[in-house]
């Protein structure tokens, strides 16, 4: 067996698992069902009559196209300032590396209302870099599709940058170091060698920062705001049909269900070790 | 220490511990033996805070929680069981949901509520009436049209006759006052008693019509709760009692 493949690797994996604890393996599916109940309780209370008439209406089909469209311009723009960001912390002996990750790390733990709020804070018509820009152009973000994009990245991001960071510490410096010796500048590294070494940690963190980015709610209808065709993503679009017609609610859900995990079925690897 | 943990440091790091988990655990039975949960629209939150900081000390032993948020989600929880005593809601047509489902045993109309135009001190946009709600270049906040007061909101301008233009719909009062105290919107249409509750962040403008859309409080005991004469009485501090006071302070209207 010289490269890895998906079956080699399926067939090992069922002999690692043979070889686990029953205790092990006990938790382990107890962990399924907590992850997975929730989930088929949805499907059964899901109003599957209704569901092509949810899914084609105009609002659903908006919120849809919105939230796709929002996170992955969200993404991408986390891709291009978080791999530079991830190198950045990656680098051996640069000193603020600890209290930048700290800093990174931050978004994950914040409620994303509380989020929301630190936008306003900074970048909204009263924010410390939103107000001197109102005041000159009097432009402001919120309540704006971009501020949708902004919401989602401030929360997605950290997914990315520490998904890749790890990977960037543990790749091999001496790819690196033999092409410099072959005359390569240092951007043909980075772009040729480095980052394609990275690119299955890449992809993961990517997907991670989608996902987390799809279904971001608090800081979107606390900064963007919640109004349909603009601000108005599947989710909050789920928060404001709990108001009237729950059921409708759970339709919606059931058709974010299925189309993140088209995407996400669609996005996997053959052999990354994490995705 | 520098000798790495020994047998007898993990057993008495263990007992330790295991004291103070049963202290913890002990203790947390002394608290009061009776609990009373309400769920009440987000407007009511001055004043319930106050009732029930009353009801606590004239009911020695008992807690009172009280859930705010929008009258929908709440009749929701309700309807879905959730184990509360007490429901009261912003208008009637969330209460006449609980009712559809069995769960309203005999409302009471407790309050009254009127909206007002609410703007951010020192009024950027130069709001002055209702008419402004309709200016494109302003930031309007707006209640969503299925919560109590979008409904009152969508009722006083069709009796003006204007369509405003909101940037936003928010799902409860409270979160559309809080655009205004941030100062990231020109104006936002609340109830006066939230405008009142805001301070000095948020001055409010009347308008003339906004007599004529009142949003009725009503206030329930909810079958599933597991102390009915207890709920009761909160129920008859709000209606009858000097909740009542506590409401008109605030802004409230008698109900």
């Amino acid at each position: 067996m010289s490269w890895p493949t998906a079956a080699s690797g399926r067939a090992e994996m069922a002999v690692a698992a043979a070889r686990a604890p029953v205790a092990v393996l006990v938790a382990g599916v107890i962990g399924v069902l907590a992850m997975t109940v929730p989930i088929v309780g949805l499907a059964v209370r899901a109003p599957w009559p209704r569901l092509p008439m949810i899914a084609t209406s105009p609002a659903t089909l908006g919120a849809l196209g919105l939230s796709l469209l929002t996170s992955t311009v969200a993404t991408a723009v986390a891709v291009v300032l978080g791999l530079p960001l991830a190198q950045l912390l990656a680098r051996p002996g640069w000193r603020p590396a600890g209290v930048v990750r700290a800093l990174i790390t931050v978004p994950l733990v914040l409620p994303p209302v509380v989020a929301g709020v630190a936008l306003f804070a900074a970048l909204g018509r009263t924010g410390v870099i939103g107000g001197p820009i109102h005041t000159l152009t009097g432009l402001a973000l919120p309540f704006t599709t971009p501020a949708v994009v902004v919401a989602q990245l401030f929360v997605a991001m950290p997914f990315l940058v520490l998904s890749v960071e790890g990977a960037l510490r543990s790749t091999d410096q001496r790819f690196g170091d033999a092409a410099r010796t072959l005359g390569a500048r240092p951007w043909q590294v980075w772009w040729l060698v480095v980052l394609p070494l990275v690119r299955p940690a890449i992809v993961s963190g990517a997907v991670l920062a989608w996902a987390r980015a799809f279904g971001e709610f608090g800081a979107t209808i606390t900064f963007a705001g919640n109004f349909p065709g603009t601000t108005q993503t599947l989710p909050l679009q789920v928060y404001a049909d709990l108001q009237t017609d729950p059921e409708r609610a759970i339709g919606v859900a059931m058709i974010m269900f299925a189309v993140t995990v088209l995407i996400l079925v669609l996005v996997r690897q053959r052999r990354a070790p994490v995705w | 220490m520098s000798r790495p943990p020994t047998r007898r440091h993990r057993a008495v790091v263990g007992a330790v511990v295991a004291v103070v988990l049963a202290l913890v655990i002990g203790l947390s039975g002394c608290q009061p033996q009776r609990t009373l949960t309400v769920l009440a629209a987000a407007s009511l939150t001055e004043s319930f805070d106050a009732i029930a900081d009353r009801f606590e000390r004239d009911h020695p032993g008992v807690t009172v929680r009280v859930s705010y948020g929008s009258s929908a989600t709440l009749a929701g929880q309700a309807i879905e069981q959730a184990p509360a005593d007490v429901f009261a809601s912003a208008n009637q047509s969330t209460m006449d949901s609980l009712a559809d489902a069995g769960l309203a045993t005999a409302p009471v109309r407790f309050a009254t509520n009127t909206l007002q135009i609410a703007v951010p001190a020192g009024n950027p946009g130069g709001v002055t009436s209702l008419a402004d709600f309709a200016r494109p270049e302003l930031r309007i906040a707006l209640c969503a049209a299925d919560v109590p007061c979008g409904s009152a909101a969508a009722q006083l301008f069709e009796r003006v006759g204007i369509t405003p233009r909101p940037d936003t719909l928010e799902i409860d009062v409270k979160a559309t006052l809080t655009k205004v105290e941030l100062g990231e919107v020109d104006a936002a249409l609340v109830y006066r008693t939230d405008v009142t509750a805001a301070g000095d962040t948020v001055v409010g403008l009347d308008t003339p019509e906004a007599a004529q859309v009142v949003n009725p409080y009503l206030i329930t005991v909810l079958p599933q709760s597991s102390d009915a004469e207890l709920a009761g009485e909160f129920v008859e501090l709000v209606a009858q009692g000097e909740g009542r006071r506590e409401l008109a302070d605030r802004g409230f209207g008698p109900g």
